[in-house]
């Protein structure tokens, strides 16, 4: 049990960079179905920063430091380059979002393959990744609690840290407040003077940059360079979507959300169920078991009719401002 | 310059297209006192309001702020010059508190506990009542007016607009809302506010300037003048419009309504305990302000909105809970012009052959539509009604307004229909082809088809209908005979300064021949409470 | 209007457009996606010194119909895309916005594989095959239907329930191959029974149910009653309203015509090739069909161009590939992405049109005029010429006719 906690919780910065990332955007109103493909380019991103980095050393050991901050910040730009590729089409043009979202990631996957297999050496991002694993050192001597909260990677607490600083900003901040205007009734932001369009690019672009994080993590830390598995990452990308419904558009909540998530993602191949079956069956069950919720919580809010629990209301639709 | 004008207005135009929306306008509002704008449906008001606010430009003319020529080219500009506008329509966040909505768009350090007093104290002083921390989606539709003026007070506003601030309002309400005006003209604000209703103009403002299709008539100190006087400044003099009023017989009522009564989409009562009738052969108009319950009553006769109380008959029969098609079916056809015209009625992107069949389509067997008969129908249509068209299979949002409307309004005459309920048939429309819509309805008239009229302008509904009766803030105010009656007494009775109901007695709009007994129409009451308006998706 | 000085008129603003000739649009669209494959065409170039652009857009040329083979499945992809194209424009025509076709497709699949593998060999073959046929036009109805009732009942969001069923689906299909399959292997062999019957070649079959459906839609669409209903529905749902239309039901009804396609399609993927299922069958059509019908403005006939556009890149990618020698298939999307974007950004430029200011406005025409002369002048030259020509044309049309008549 301890150990399925502390993998899922080492799995949980995926969900939660992607989770974060799409709440911010979708609370300026603006639904990204690019997630996926901008997921897949931040990671292409992160592992391009880090060959060049690596490059440039030429074989000696890599600084702790320099590495993270270069893979952040090159997971970051791809991904909202990408994302403001989205941006232009959907606030500018006013493009259908659904659309430009799904070209997106067609887009977004093909760039990631084609950075990948051109660009990047695999055996600097193998030699980097150990890196990404470090975690504290003492998080062993301190028993359970040690090995569920401490012993992880750097990116686990940087993506907490995201989550609740977003949450802070959300509701705390002149400028959540903004944002959160613009979301609901863009024409009330419009208004009283608030700039609709800038609102919305900001928040497309840091929301794509955030999630970008989710791909830098998957490779760098989770597989550690591994070749083929991308596609996975796109899979997973629309999980994190959903994470955003389950989650209730709250950061705060989607801690929580991630690592349950990653429970479940974790879960079908677990110690603990292998112990009680080894039924592959029962694994794909399991599998399942993210989206069925997803689903039950979007029919539990669209019944229920709550207020509070409901997406933006301006979610999806794009802004025009009618004759002036 | 004279330091106690807050706000001038010098020959101010504008124009869309070729409307002309105010022409020439003169404005002056005094610091420290409350000003009426009083005008008709196209008088040009709420243009001039949005140009002081911001939201349009003027092409001519010059604003002066406390003596000094300022340009107000957005609602930033307004904030700026401390003029703050509460529209109709209100601009809030739902999902925010009071708080959030008013601080919203401030420049200020974000500080929620600073607002909150902020805002109590602004409430206290002018002796609103707001609980800062309450949702929008809880409150009533006065609480949130309050936020829409308490927002603008928090900007420091010195110049307010208010549009129609009582039309959703009750009258204890009202009350409330002027004191705090009052309260805010002692502290040196100045207020204007747009309404119709004369008894308020009376009872709240300092003084009164009038307008008239888009011209400044003039302005009077409120207490040198009476409501007679304002209604004959406003409605000015009749014009003879040479509009021919077909003699019909008449026959008995077709459609009879007793004590209705709607609520509209926010809740509030649109329609309140109305009873009249139409007879076949006769064109009863419905004289009202925009706003009165026009919409509410055509959609409620229509089958598309639920009635509160009361009993809507056809030819003796009930139609209240009827689904929207049956109502059709059984000869009862509907042409509204709503604000945006295609909103309801047709299908913007459709051709106006596809538009014809919107009605009859699933009339003839087998599971294809029947396009020829529709496009024969629409190409008689442009001709009888001369429309302006590329061809029948022009997309309807192509055409011009006039054009759209002629779609409308001819279409249902197609079907041969017994009662007709026409909202604003000619708005927009140029001349000739407004005559063609009368000839249109006077055809109709002599074939023995009921007609209800619903108009803005006075002078045509003068001409056209048999009777009229005026609506005011829900209420029947009155049936007169348009033979016998005159545009001041319409008008007193549009701004609800004479009751003609009132003095009669409870029998009024009520057909001495109807279908139904007493007894019969209180079980219908009776069944009727709360239906209607069936929801098929 | 001395006030006006004080403005800043900004450089560009957007204005919609009232009208466009349907020459200026397929214009506009023609020259976007020439550019986006130039662009793509440079791209392959740079990255791989094998080839150049000339050999990019033959190379796409010879993936799709430079063997027989290589034609056959051309028209078979292009027939499967266009069928799940067409069950995606009856929804997106009404504004639902079912983003599930890959789900109905393998529900569809699934259930005919299911029958198959349970009933193999122990019913009639041919009654296999319409269990089999019944049963994936059932599975992809229901799995379409469900977000229907439910944004009918409780306006649930379609977009993103239907996405969600997509992963379940394919959940499910991977549930039953480990059910199926011992040994974990996880591929499910060919079964024996149930395969659909061959017309001619293996792949006719299936362009013929892409014709059919195309020719059924199209009427369906613009012919009958339930079409109508549709159209309105999307048009205006008020005005549904108020003829009496009942949208909830016309919702459901027309999402069981739509999982019914995809579940077809699905029959065909499974039962209709290998007779085999996999998570991947649907092979991302569904999202493909997404982009084609969008960019076909859910119109059918403008479809057969979308889809035949994209069929055609993707499968001419797959032989521009090995001539440029690279190694992967990654650069297809890259090239398929940018053309949607392209396609995309058209669907703006058609609707609107930029209106710069005056001083702007000036200074293009400036620029503009020697241009505008030159084309001028020729248009006036070759109007000159055919104005000569066409006497003597007629002259020589005249002799032959009566030559004609002398016979």
């Amino acid at each position: 049990m301890v150990s399925l906690l502390a993998s899922a919780i080492g799995f949980m910065p995926f969900f939660l960079f992607g989770c974060t990332g799409e709440i911010i955007t979708e609370k300026s109103g603006h639904l990204n179905l690019g997630i996926p493909g901008i997921i897949c380019a931040g990671g292409a991103g992160g592992c391009l920063a880090v060959s060049i980095y690596m490059n440039s050393i030429n074989g000696a050991t890599p600084n702790y430091i320099l590495l993270i901050l270069i893979s952040i910040i090159g997971a970051f730009l791809l991904a909202g380059l990408l994302g403001s590729i989205y941006a232009f089409l959907t606030v500018s043009l006013k493009c259908n979002q659904n659309i430009s979202g799904l070209a997106l990631t067609t887009f977004g996957t093909g760039l990631t393959q084609f950075v990948m297999k051109n660009f990047v050496d695999i055996n600097d991002i193998s030699t980097a990744s150990t890196l990404f694993k470090l975690n504290l050192p003492f998080a062993n001597s301190l028993g359970w609690f040690g090995e569920i909260f401490l012993s992880h990677g750097i990116l686990v607490y940087i993506a907490t840290a995201i989550a609740i600083i977003t949450a802070y900003v959300l509701n705390k901040t002149k400028i959540g407040l903004h944002l959160r205007a613009v979301g609901e009734n863009p024409a009330a932001a419009d208004a009283v003077g608030i700039k609709v369009d800038r609102y919305k690019y900001l928040a497309i672009l840091i929301g794509s940059g955030i999630a970008g994080l989710a791909g830098c993590f998957f490779i760098l830390d989770y597989i550690q360079g591994g070749y083929d598995s991308y596609y996975i990452m796109e899979s997973l990308g629309w999980l994190s979507i959903a994470l955003v419904i389950f989650t209730l558009w709250k950061p705060n909540f989607a801690i929580v959300g991630s690592i349950i998530f990653g429970a479940l993602y974790i879960l079908p191949n677990a110690n603990i169920v292998a112990s009680i079956t080894t039924q592959t069956a029962i694994k794909k069950v399991i599998e399942l078991i993210p989206y069925i919720v997803t689903i039950l919580v979007l029919l539990f809010i669209s019944i229920s009719g709550s207020k509070k629990a409901q997406p933006p209301a301006s979610l999806g639709v794009n802004y025009f401002r009618e004759e002036r | 310059m004279n330091n106690s004008v807050a706000l001038e207005l010098k020959n101010i135009t504008k124009t869309f297209g070729k409307v002309v929306a105010n022409k020439n306008v003169n404005l002056t509002l005094n610091k420290g006192e409350i000003l009426s704008i009083l005008g008709e449906n196209g008088s040009g008001k709420t243009t001039l309001m949005n140009m002081i606010s911001g939201i349009y430009y003027p092409d001519e003319g010059q604003i002066f702020i406390g003596g000094e020529e300022v340009i107000i080219s957005s609602p930033q500009d307004a904030f700026k010059y401390k003029i703050g506008m509460i529209h109709q329509h209100f601009k809030l966040v739902d999902v925010f508190t009071a708080a959030e909505n008013i601080v919203l768009g401030v420049n200020d350090k974000f500080n929620l506990k600073e607002v909150n007093s902020r805002v109590e104290e602004i409430a206290s002083k002018y002796g609103f009542e707001i609980d800062a921390k309450k949702y929008v989606y809880n409150m009533a539709v006065s609480e949130k007016q309050t936020v829409e003026i308490i927002k603008v007070l928090y900007r420091g506003a010195d110049i307010l607009i208010l549009d129609e601030p009582t039309a959703v309002l009750t009258p204890q309400e009202t009350q409330k809302l002027f004191d705090v005006l009052r309260k805010m003209r002692e502290d040196g604000k100045s207020i204007i506010i747009i309404t119709h209703k004369l008894n308020e103009v009376m009872e709240i403002s300092d003084r009164v300037s009038i307008l008239r299709k888009g011209e400044y008539v003039a302005t009077v100190d409120t207490k040198d003048t009476n409501e007679k006087e304002l209604t004959e400044m406003m409605v000015g003099k009749k014009i003879d419009l040479k509009i021919e009023r077909t003699e019909t017989d008449f026959d008995k009522p077709l459609l009879e309504i007793r004590n209705l009564s709607i609520n509209g989409d926010d809740g509030s009562r649109k329609i309140e305990d109305v009873s009249f009738y139409i007879r076949g052969g006769e064109i009863l108009g419905v004289a009202g302000i925009a706003g009165c319950g026009q919409k509410e009553l055509c959609e409620a006769i229509a089958g598309l909105r639920k009635i509160e109380n009361g009993a809507i008959c056809h030819k003796g029969e009930s139609i209240v809970g009827l689904p929207a098609k049956e109502i059709i079916d059984k000869g009862i056809s509907m042409s509204f012009i709503p604000e945006d015209r295609l909103g309801m009625g047709l299908a913007p992107n459709f051709s106006i052959t596809d538009n014809m069949m919107l009605k009859t389509y699933n009339d003839n067997k087998g599971p294809f539509v029947d396009r020829k008969t529709a496009r024969k129908n629409a190409e008689n249509l442009i001709k009888k009604l001369e429309i302006v068209t590329p061809s029948t299979e022009t997309p309807v949002r192509r055409l011009s307004g006039g054009n759209v409307q002629k779609v409308l309004v001819g279409r249902e005459i197609e079907s041969s229909p017994n009662v007709i309920v026409t909202a604003y048939p000619v708005r927009g429309l140029d001349i000739n082809s407004s005559y063609a819509i009368y000839n249109i309805l006077n055809d109709q008239k002599a074939n023995g088809t009921g007609i209800l009229f619903i108009g803005e302008d006075l002078d045509v509904m003068l001409a056209l209908c048999d009777k009229i009766m005026v609506l005011c803030h829900g209420k029947n105010m009155g049936i007169v005979h348009a033979k016998k009656t005159t545009k001041e007494e319409l008008g007193l009775m549009m701004t609800g300064s004479l009751d003609l109901a009132e003095v009669k007695n409870k029998e009024y709009g009520k057909a001495k021949d109807s279908h139904l007994t007493e007894k019969e129409w209180n079980e219908q009451q009776a069944e009727n409470e709360n239906k209607g308006g069936n929801d098929n998706g | 209007m001395a006030n006006n000085k004080t403005i800043h008129e900004p450089l560009l603003h957007i204005v919609k457009r009232d009208n466009i000739s349907i020459a200026k649009k397929i214009s506009i669209y023609a020259i976007a996606i020439l550019v986006s494959l130039l662009l793509g065409g440079i791209i392959c170039s740079i990255v791989s010194p094998r080839g150049n652009v000339g050999k990019f857009f033959t190379s796409l040329y010879e993936g799709c119909f430079g063997t027989k083979r290589k034609t056959w499945l051309f028209f078979q992809e292009f027939s499967l895309l266009l069928a799940v194209s067409m069950a995606l424009i009856v929804s997106f025509k009404m504004k639902f916005w079912n983003l599930g076709a890959n789900g109905q497709i393998l529900m569809g699949g699934l259930a005919s594989i299911a029958c198959s593998y349970y009933l193999g060999g122990k019913i009639n073959e041919s009654l296999l095959i319409v269990l089999c046929v019944l049963s994936s036009m059932l599975a992809g109805a229901i799995w379409a239907v469900i977000p229907a009732i439910c944004k009918a009942l409780w306006n649930t969001n379609e977009t993103l329930f239907t996405l969600m069923l997509n992963y379940i689906a394919s959940g499910l299909v991977n549930l039953f191959i480990a059910i199926w399959v011992t040994g974990g292997s996880g591929i499910l062999n060919p079964l024996a029974y149930g395969k659909l019957p061959e017309i001619y070649n293996k792949y006719l079959l299936i362009v013929l149910f892409g014709i059919i459906i195309t020719i059924i839609i199209t009427i369906y669409l613009r012919y009958t009653k339930h079409g109508y209903e549709i159209s309105v529905v999307g048009d205006s749902p008020n005005t549904a309203r108020y003829i009496g239309i009942n949208v909830k039901k016309v919702i459901i009804r027309t999402l069981i015509l739509s999982g019914i396609i995809c579940g077809i399609v699905g029959l065909l993927l499974t039962s209709g090739m290998s007779n085999n299922i996999s998570a991947d069958k649907a092979g991302n059509r569904g999202f493909t069909a997404i982009m084609t019908t969008w960019l076909a403005n859910c119109n059918p006939l403008f479809a057969i161009a979308t889809c035949g556009l994209v069929v055609f890149i993707t499968k001419g990618m797959e032989m521009v590939r090995p001539t440029f020698g690279m190694l992967d298939d990654t650069i297809s999307n890259l090239v398929i992405g940018i053309v949607y974007f392209f396609i995309i950004a058209c669907a703006f430029f058609v609707q609107y049109k930029i209106v710069f200011n005056a001083k702007t406005t000036a200074i293009l025409n400036k620029i503009a005029t020697p241009f505008i002369w030159v084309y001028d002048k020729i248009k006036l030259g070759v109007l000159f010429i055919i104005e000569k020509i066409k006497p003597i044309f007629n002259k020589i049309v005249k002799k032959e006719n009566t030559e004609k008549e002398d016979k």
